[in-house]
């Protein structure tokens, strides 16, 4: 399927200063990064989590623990996809108990990707507090579940017909977000 | 793009491309992590109905699938032959039948008679998938061989593998010889003459698949060495002198072994008979996998009921399967037509597991 591209609304230098940004907001929410622990949600939500533990790093002298969740397993729509979707791998290093967990993701739509990666984090234990950064948030009025972000890199309000589509060198090989549409079936 | 399973039932691995084993091993090796969790349980197959339907005895493969569907949450029932009602006369198909009244959306089979699982998927809506058929194929060995030689070979290009002991009447040895040469290994089979016939070198083409008479020929800069069990229940029909002899022709020793590469694995199916196919100072040594072989065989059970079972049920019976099946009264044929079937499609009375 083709889709056409809209808008570039964020280049490398962009989103490099919007993670700088959650990165401080945070250090600060959490009174530094003490039982922080960074969890990315596979795929592009698992560089970011890297970025910004680095960035806290810089910060606090102290880089947060970084985990991964793939939540395939967990989706509520295996029965309807048809072809299974791939499993990446989950992998929680320390221990979730007690920590306040970050959850990560490039793009909040529906909600419910983080309802299946919250299912999964507790499915791990029992973590303190668990929060939310984001770095594009398409808007409320898409939400299918009461889910927010309590941290967010941009706002951006699409169309359902639209699609965010965020690139990140270690998987895209470039850094950029875009806005891209299915154009409208043709007339024959 | 990355490939799919298009199939809906694994019914064996000859047929599949090498897109498709390699996706069942990527799928395998992400769900290792699950059974080291504290809470070794995901909700993937919740409200999926999962048969062991076995004709044979089999503690290994049923556990493992029993496992494997309990960890994505499905509910797996048991059934074995010993204890059901085709020991009161009731054929498979009729079995097959009252099975698929009660909707179950994944029937595992383990059957003495080759052609079985795909008999079942002609009939059945449910995914099949083959536990075993006779000396046909055992498609999870396979996968989880290759798994396990995968974890540590990284790859199959250019890979000597050597299958050693009863070839004759051996699903694995099927199995595994289709799989790893689809995948760019080449293969030595090796065994008494009785159990390793030449003509089972025609069973791939390509010139990939080789079968050497002595067990050392095999083995020599051999990256990986399977030994197969010897199956004493089928050694009635005069295959071999004794199991002594047996032993000391070609049992896998430590001093044959030393004539593979120095970074050799060695694999087993199980269960083993220690001191005739294989000496104890091999079995237990440092280049056995054979433990490694059972938790990468739930992982791939796994993944092989996630591929089948997790997404949109289709709703066709499958009416083509990939291998000739030969039905269970059309085996009264002469030992050589026997032999030859034996070598395309599996002989409908040998059975490993």
């Amino acid at each position: 399927m083709e889709f056409v591209e809209k808008a570039r609304i964020m280049d490398g230098m962009r989103i490099n200063r919007a993670l700088a940004r959650l990165a401080s907001e945070i250090v600060e929410e959490n009174h530094g990064a003490g039982h922080l622990y960074l969890v990315g949600i596979q795929r592009r939500g698992v560089p970011l989590a890297n970025r910004l533990a680095d960035k806290i790093a810089d910060l606090e002298g102290e880089r947060p623990p970084v985990g991964v969740v793939d939540i395939t397993l967990y989706r509520d729509d295996l029965s309807t996809v048809g072809a299974n979707p791939i499993v990446n791998r989950t992998d929680l290093p320390i221990d979730v108990e007690g920590r306040n967990v970050l959850l990560i993701d490039d793009v909040l739509y529906t909600g419910r990707t983080i309802r299946a990666a919250l299912d999964q984090l507790i499915d791990f234990g029992r973590p303190r507090r668990v929060q939310l950064a984001v770095l594009i948030d398409r808007g409320k009025e898409h939400r299918e579940l009461p889910i927010q972000a309590d941290f967010v890199g941009k706002f951006v309000p699409t169309k359902k017909s639209e699609i965010i589509k965020v690139m990140l060198d270690d998987i895209d090989g470039e850094e950029a977000v875009a806005i891209v549409e299915r154009p409208p079936a043709e007339e024959s | 793009m990355k490939a799919t399973l298009k199939q809906k039932n694994l019914l064996g691995i000859r047929g599949m491309s090498a897109g498709e084993i390699t996706h069942v091993l990527d799928t395998a090796e992400n769900f290792r992590e699950i059974s080291e969790r504290e809470i070794k349980k995901v909700p993937t197959l919740r409200g999926r109905t999962v048969i062991n339907l076995f004709f044979e005895p089999s503690t290994r493969t049923r556990t493992s699938f029993e496992i494997a569907g309990k960890r994505l949450s499905a509910d797996v029932i048991n059934i074995s032959s010993s204890s059901s009602s085709v020991t009161k006369g009731e054929t498979l198909l009729d079995t097959a039948r009252n099975l698929e009244a009660m909707s179950p959306d994944i029937i595992i089979i383990r059957h003495p008679s080759s052609g079985a699982p795909h008999q079942l998927a002609r009939v059945c809506r449910a995914s099949i998938v083959n536990a075993g058929d006779g000396a046909h194929e055992h498609p999870t060995q396979a996968l989880l061989d290759a798994l396990t030689i995968r974890q540590h070979k990284g790859g199959f290009e250019r890979l000597r593998v050597a299958i050693l002991g009863d070839i004759l009447h051996s699903r694995v040895a099927r199995s595994n010889a289709h799989l790893l040469t689809t995948l760019g290994a080449t293969v030595a089979l090796a065994g008494p003459g009785t159990l390793a016939p030449p003509e089972f070198a025609s069973l791939v083409e390509g010139g990939s698949l080789r079968v050497e008479r002595r067990i050392e020929d095999a083995v020599a800069d051999a990256d990986v060495v399977m030994v197969l069990r010897i199956q004493r229940e089928r050694q009635d029909k005069a295959f071999l002198p004794s199991l002594r002899e047996y032993a000391v022709h070609f049992g896998l020793t430590r001093k044959r072994l030393s004539l593979a590469r120095p970074d050799v694995i060695v694999l087993h199916p199980g269960p083993m008979n220690r001191g005739i196919e294989i000496a104890s100072d091999v079995a237990d040594g440092s280049r056995s996998l054979i433990l490694d072989q059972v938790a990468n065989g739930l992982a791939v059970r796994m993944a092989v009921l996630y591929l089948l079972g997790g997404g949109a049920a289709t709703t066709t019976p499958n009416t083509n399967p990939v291998s000739q099946v030969k039905s269970e009264n059309e085996s009264a044929t002469t030992q050589a037509e026997q032999l030859k079937f034996a070598v395309t499609a599996g002989g409908s009375e040998g059975s490993s597991s």
